[in-house]
């Protein structure tokens, strides 16, 4: 967790209790009004992603990583967040967050290389994984 | 190892264009 945070972001808090006037100034440009709120932020300093409500740690880890795809894949680099989407659910196959990451790894190829078979391939392994989540529903239709 | 967070949002901000590195922001209620 450490690790992945340190080497992807530059790590800031603001406390509601320890500092109001900065919770109340960054939670209403951000609009975070309820802890725990953690963004990921482009270095442009826009919301790419908000993970709201306390998660278990390998929860937690999961939709930061996932989070940190969605970066890539909204800026069109679709190798880079294939590889980060796969990372989700290969690193933490039991988190809430690895059906999605399954999901959207299969889009990022799908962009990546304009085949179809990213898909169909995305929608068999669903068939094996994670069978019983929204995104295998989502996923059906490209079987 | 724990993460090292600051609490200079508007110098994190500045950093992260500069370094062109994403930013976590963590709102929190946490005891300290």
């Amino acid at each position: 967790m450490v690790r992945f945070v340190n080497e992807n972001f530059i790590p800031a808090r603001v406390h509601v209790k320890q500092d109001p006037e900065a919770f109340k100034k960054y939670g209403e440009k951000y609009n975070a009004h309820w802890t725990p709120t953690v963004l990921e932020l482009d270095p442009n300093g826009e919301e790419f992603y908000r993970a709201e409500g306390f998660l278990p740690v390998e929860d937690f880890l999961a939709q930061l990583m996932l989070g940190r795809a969605h970066m890539d894949f909204k800026k069109g680099k679709w190798d880079e967040a294939e590889k980060r989407f796969r990372e989700v659910y290969e690193k933490l196959p039991n988190a809430d967050a690895a059906a999605e990451a399954l999901y959207w790894a299969g889009v990022s190829r799908y962009k990546a290389k304009n085949d179809s078979s990213a898909l169909k391939e995305t929608a068999r392994a669903f068939k094996t994984r994670y069978a019983d989540s929204s995104w295998a529903k989502k996923a059906a239709i490209w079987s | 190892m724990e993460i090292k967070f600051r609490h200079d949002v508007d110098s994190v901000l500045e950093e992260a264009k500069k370094q062109n590195k994403p930013v976590l922001l963590d709102f929190s209620a946490a005891p300290m």
